[in-house]
């Protein structure tokens, strides 16, 4: 077999294989129930109603997908440029790491969270720079050590959190102090369990999408993404791009761990992420990296975690069927997205 | 100082260092037959996971060792045809698909533990592969304990080094692996099948990388916990571009890895880990393999076609 | 012994060969059929189905209809096995070996069974020696491919078909990248070949060659085969006319009025790259009104010296000067902000992004004039009036531009090129791959782009064109440049022996 471009696809062509992918993405679903040993249709029932069945769930969900969004984002921009930047969970750590810092020091609210934010977007930027430098300078492959770094970032913050900041108050738990209540990001509506860090996820992701439209550094972006030899040689500085495309890939990874602290936990402890860095990648994914597609789809995302989590409360499935319906949705998507562009012929 | 000594003298030093590289080696081999034949195969990490896991449910549904090693492997080359599959013939992006395989198999493999054992606290324990006792080699004093108390899975291990170079460097299957890794159109020119090469690859590489994964439940840690392979993908991956993409150097990588992390354990009991967190200790593997890859970014050779799909009608 | 080619049937013959791409059609119901120990010759324009055809009988392409027959036996489509087992050789004009592997690996590669234990090395070495020496076939056969020149690739090419025992060779296009005295040398073993009786298909699009080497010539034209006739019975006028359709009209530029040198190289070497070489202290200089024709077989620092004026690399010593002004710092924007024009050698690589529109082609070079922000409207209008004046056939300019024939993607560089009147223009291989329509307007566009006062500096490998347009000509060889001959100083002998690297010793 091989594979020949479709110059103009047909309606047909554009969205029969996307449907396919969903439809046998809940297949999946339906199979792994039935090996639990529970009713299918009942089980993704019970996970639709927990993701957005009751207001309570909605709003758990909005808040499950902040982070997504962050992360996705960060993946969204950086893929653009071809940049694999799979250490999302190690700059939401940085990011989360200033924001406790930062948030600890007594300053006021309004002083300290612009603060918090911007020291986050530093520090995330920066642990992405090295893997870059060292793409850019010595060809050294960044999945790899974008990869190691994430469990680099683990240990540093597991010994920051067990020895200088560990909480007094925390009955031994490694924990960082809690924020002060007026350097937390408070709610959109009074009484609605939604931060601010949620309106924060939507600007960027506005923000996103402008900048990859309309600015110069993203048709950049793009340039250097998809053919960086004829980027070179039409005088766009390839280096100069890629290091830009890290420090805002690493800064929106590190509004995630901002986000999270100062939105909703209030401190840092090592399971502040729930792999929100890996699962930025199925969000961008998912969303074909395209920013505004990044908070649909983190919706989604968020959608499922939060409705297996509940569903396995109320059945014996265990919550790692969300994780697994993920991975084969991503498999599948991409898989159909080339089949929008390319039929596969005899020969 | 004295520790330091203390620590290089004592057998149980040097026996850890090939316990340690053991996984590592068959994973290293199977991304490196993988990375030959011109496929990046980034689902090695979850591959690992699910070949734990699969090597570890056989033995605790009463399988003999090794029908876990074999059913370990059979999964791995699972995953590696479903990885193979999307990369090769359809060509699409390693780096995803090799991430979509990964959280695939860890979650497949975390989903079927939580199915089997729903409630369990204390994973439970096998009967893992016991030391080989080698008639006078192994009761040679210190020798012995030192270089020869492994089990059979890690003379395994090396078997499989040998034989991964001699296939490549020896035969012709080999010779059109690497043909296939470095310009796919003289293969294809030549009247053989580029996906044929890269997919027997891709399968039998993966199948490596679910022993590798399957050692540490059957040879070093007798039980399956989640987080257990822990980077050791990502490392074997650092460890083939070490070895120049050549079987002899990475297996040197391997050991030479496995001495530091052996040494960053014993370290840790020392006064040295009084003075120093232990999470600088645990911190080492990573950064070695972060060094490994900037030391040899000059001058590795890599394969030229190394995740470029080909495409039969592309010329 | 010498063997009445017609005394048998046909060693091959193709029936009814119909390939479509898409809605292209590449070959339209072609037959054809071969006699042992002759040498035919395929001619046609680029694109008109030549390579494609020999893909199919190949086995690299399934053919829509038709069959392929060797020895009376039909071959079983789309496997390349078959083919080498039937006896079928083929030399790819872009080779197909492998770089990493010594020269015997190469050949040896998929002639044994995969699952054998033994290489099968020191038999293969044998074999491999005579054969280089019964065809006249020098190269050493443990050297690593990389480290071939082309010459000596294309031998490692010829002689992987012929220890598979290959009855049949095809050889797609193998001159171009050869020196007239290289390709005389191949031409000897492939009368070698033929004298043994092995038959051989000759693919080309240079008349003087066709007309040397073959005993009958097919022609082709957008995918039909327009033409049969023995060579003896032609000739090159009308042989031209069958390829194109029509009579060639070459542009022929009036005589140029040189002005004021813009660009000075004063003993400028640059760094050696892998396999490609540096530039070795060359000193040139190109004036205003003047095409300067670089001639040059593949590999010889053409290369280097383009990518010295895109900007890519920078003297490791000796001076650049243009228009009388050193530049401080010199990359791709430097030079063009010095006003260079550059057509680059790879359209498809490095001239374009496949996945951007026409318009966002079009910007790549000046899309940073905004600020910040991109215009697109004017980007947009700007592309529009480029598709206008360059006649260039497309949907519109939000079409992606991969989508484009090679002609049409080359007149949008060269718009993109022309339309902000250069002082300097770069133009390598401008014309390599494209239909003779396209190559006759963008030399008309070059000659006139001369004549409004721009320095051309034409990097070719095609001796012909050099001869053509330029108002005078260098011969590149390992970096070291030739001294300047004028327009009808040299013949493509003498040239050829410049090109071989004779000549630069005493010049020096």
């Amino acid at each position: 077999m091989r594979l020949e471009p479709i110059a103009a696809p047909s309606p047909a062509r554009t969205f029969a294989p996307p449907a396919i992918a969903i439809a046998a993405t809940i297949a999946v679903a339906a199979l792994l129930a039935a090996l639990a040993g529970a009713n299918p249709a009942q089980t993704l029932g019970l996970i639709l109603k927990g993701a957005a069945g009751s207001k309570f769930a909605a709003l758990e969900t909005l808040n499950r997908a902040t982070p997504l969004i962050f992360t996705g984002l960060a993946v969204a921009v950086a893929f653009r440029a071809r940049l694999w930047n799979i250490g999302a969970e190690a700059q939401l750590y940085a990011g989360a790491l200033l924001t406790v810092l930062i948030g600890t020091q007594g300053l006021p609210g309004p002083l300290a969270l612009p603060l918090m934010a911007l020291g986050a977007i530093l520090a995330g930027a920066l642990v992405l720079l090295g893997p870059v430098i060292l793409k850019t300078r010595l060809g050294v492959d960044e999945v790899v050590t974008t990869l190691l770094l994430n469990f680099v970032m683990a240990l540093l913050i597991s010994y920051l959190l067990e020895g200088p900041l560990k909480d007094p108050m925390g009955m031994g738990w490694p924990k960082s102090p809690s924020l002060p209540r007026d350097t937390r990001l408070p709610r959109i509506i009074d009484g609605l369990r939604l931060h601010w860090g949620f309106a924060l996820a939507l600007i960027c992701a506005a923000s996103v999408w402008v900048m990859q439209t309309r600015t110069t550094l993203g048709y950049e972006i793009r340039a250097v993404g998809l053919n960086p030899d004829a980027a070179r040689f039409a005088g766009i500085p390839v280096t100069r791009v890629l290091l830009k495309t890290a420090l805002i890939s690493g800064g929106l990874a590190a509004l995630a761990g901002f986000s999270e602290v100062a939105g909703l936990k209030g401190n840092l402890t090592t399971d502040l992420s729930a792999n929100f860095g890996y699962t930025g990648i199925v969000v961008a994914m998912l969303a074909l990296l395209h920013p505004l597609g990044v908070v649909i789809s983190a919706l989604f995302v968020a959608g499922i975690f939060v409705g297996a989590d509940s569903m396995s409360r109320a059945a014996e499935v265990p919550t790692y069927i969300a994780d697994l319906l993920l991975a084969c949705a991503l498999l599948f998507m991409v898989l159909a997205i080339l089949l929008t562009r390319f039929r596969v012929v005899r020969g | 100082m004295t520790e330091l000594i203390d620590i290089l003298l004592s057998a149980s030093f040097w026996a850890a260092i090939l316990r340690i590289a053991s996984p590592l080696i068959f994973a290293t081999m199977g991304e490196l037959i993988c990375e030959r034949a011109g496929v990046l195969n980034l689902g090695i990490e979850g591959i690992m996971v699910f070949g734990a896991f699969a090597g570890w449910v056989t033995i605790y549904a009463g399988g003999p060792l090794w029908l876990g090693v074999a059913v370990a492997f059979g999964a791995g080359a699972l995953f590696g045809a479903l990885h193979g599959l999307l990369t090769i013939p359809f060509g699409l992006s390693q780096h995803v698909v090799g991430l979509g395989i990964t959280m695939l198999a860890t979650a497949a493999a975390y989903y079927a533990y939580r199915l089997a054992l729903p409630e369990v606290t204390n994973p439970p324990r096998i009967t893992p592969f016991q030391p080989l006792h080698i008639p006078v080699l192994s009761d040679i004093p210190w020798f012995g304990q030192a270089l020869f108390s492994q089990t059979a899975l890690t003379w395994a291990g090396f078997a499989v080094t040998g034989l991964t170079a001699l296939i490549l460097y020896r035969t012709p299957l080999g010779l059109a692996l690497r043909a296939a890794g470095e310009n796919p159109q003289a293969v294809e020119a030549q009247g053989l099948s580029v996906t044929a090469l890269r997919m027997g690859a891709v399968i039998t590489g993966s199948g490596l990388m679910a022993v590798g994964g399957a050692f540490l439940t059957m040879s070093a840690f007798s039980s399956f916990f989640f987080e257990m392979v822990n980077g050791r993908g990502w490392i074997c991956i650092a460890l083939v571009v070490f070895g120049a993409w050549k079987p002899g150097k990475a297996l040197l990588g391997a050991l030479l890895f496995a001495g530091f992390d052996a040494l960053q354990i014993r370290l840790q009991q020392t006064g040295l880990g009084q003075v120093v967190p232990y999470q600088v200790f645990l911190m080492i593997p990573y950064l070695l393999s972060i060094l490994a890859l900037i030391a040899m970014s000059r001058r590795a050779e890599v394969p030229a076609a190394l995740m470029t799909p080909f495409n039969r009608g592309d010329r | 012994m010498r063997i009445d080619p017609m005394a048998q049937g046909p060693v091959l013959r193709l029936s009814g060969i119909t390939k479509r791409f898409g809605g292209l059609i590449a070959n339209d119901g072609i037959s054809l059929s071969l006699a042992r120990g002759e040498v035919v010759a395929l001619l046609g324009e680029n694109g008109a189905g030549k390579t494609t055809l020999m893909n199919i009988l190949f086995g690299h392409y399934t053919a829509d209809a038709g069959t392929v027959e060797v020895m009376g036996q039909t071959l079983p489509p789309g496997q390349p096995g078959a083919a080498l087992k039937a006896g079928v050789g083929m030399v790819h004009q872009h080779f197909t070996l492998a770089d990493n592997l010594t020269v015997l690996d190469n050949v040896l590669l998929g002639t044994r069974p995969l699952l054998s234990l033994s290489s099968g090395r020191s038999a293969a070495r044998a074999r491999l020696a005579q054969l280089a020496q019964d065809f006249g076939l020098a190269v050493n056969p443990d050297a690593r491919v990389a480290t071939l020149s082309v010459g000596e690739r294309q031998r490692v090419e010829i002689l992987k078909a012929l220890y598979r025992d290959a009855r049949i060779l095809i050889l797609d296009e193998p001159t171009a990248v050869l020196t007239p005295q290289e390709a005389d040398a191949l031409f000897d073993t492939l009368r070698r070949m033929t004298q043994q009786g092995l038959s051989v298909i000759f693919i080309s699009h240079k008349l003087h060659e066709v007309m040397a080497i073959s005993s009958r010539v097919l022609v082709l034209r957008h995918g039909r085969l327009v033409g049969e006739t023995a060579t003896a019975q032609t000739d090159r006028h009308q042989l031209a006319t069958l390829m194109v359709g029509a009579e060639i009209t070459a542009p022929a530029p009036a005589k140029a009025r040189p002005g004021a040198t813009l660009l000075k190289l004063d003993k400028v070497s640059t760094a050696r790259q892998g396999n490609r070489p540096g530039l070795e202290q060359i000193t040139m200089e190109l004036r205003a009104g003047q095409i300067l024709g670089l001639a040059g077989v593949s590999g010889n620092g053409q290369g280097a010296l383009a990518d010295l004026l895109c900007g890519l690399d920078s003297p490791t010593e000796g001076s650049l000067t243009i228009a009388g002004t050193t530049p401080q710092a010199w990359s791709p924007r430097a030079a063009l902000d010095h006003r260079i024009g550059r057509i680059p050698e790879d359209r498809h690589k490095t001239g374009t992004i496949a996945d951007f529109t026409l318009t966002e082609n079009a910007v790549l070079e000046s899309y940073a004039a905004g600020g910040g922000w991109m215009n697109w409207r004017a980007a947009r209008a700007a592309t529009a009036g480029i598709i206008d004046k360059y006649d260039i056939r497309c949907p519109g300019p939000d079409t992606r531009i991969r989508l484009l024939s090679g002609g049409n993607m080359q007149k949008l560089i060269l718009g993109r090129v022309l339309e902000t009147t250069p002082r300097i223009i770069l133009a390598n291989q401008p014309v390599r791959g494209l239909d003779i329509g396209a190559v006759t307007y963008v030399q008309e566009q070059l000659i006139a782009a001369r004549d409004a006062g721009a320095a051309i500096l034409l990097i070719s490998e095609d001796l012909d064109e050099i001869l053509s347009l330029s108002d005078s000509i260098r011969v590149i060889s390992q970096g070291r440049l030739s001294p300047d001959f004028p327009r009808g100083t040299k013949t493509p002998t003498e040239l050829g022996q410049w090109m071989a690297g004779q000549g630069f010793d005493h010049a020096a």
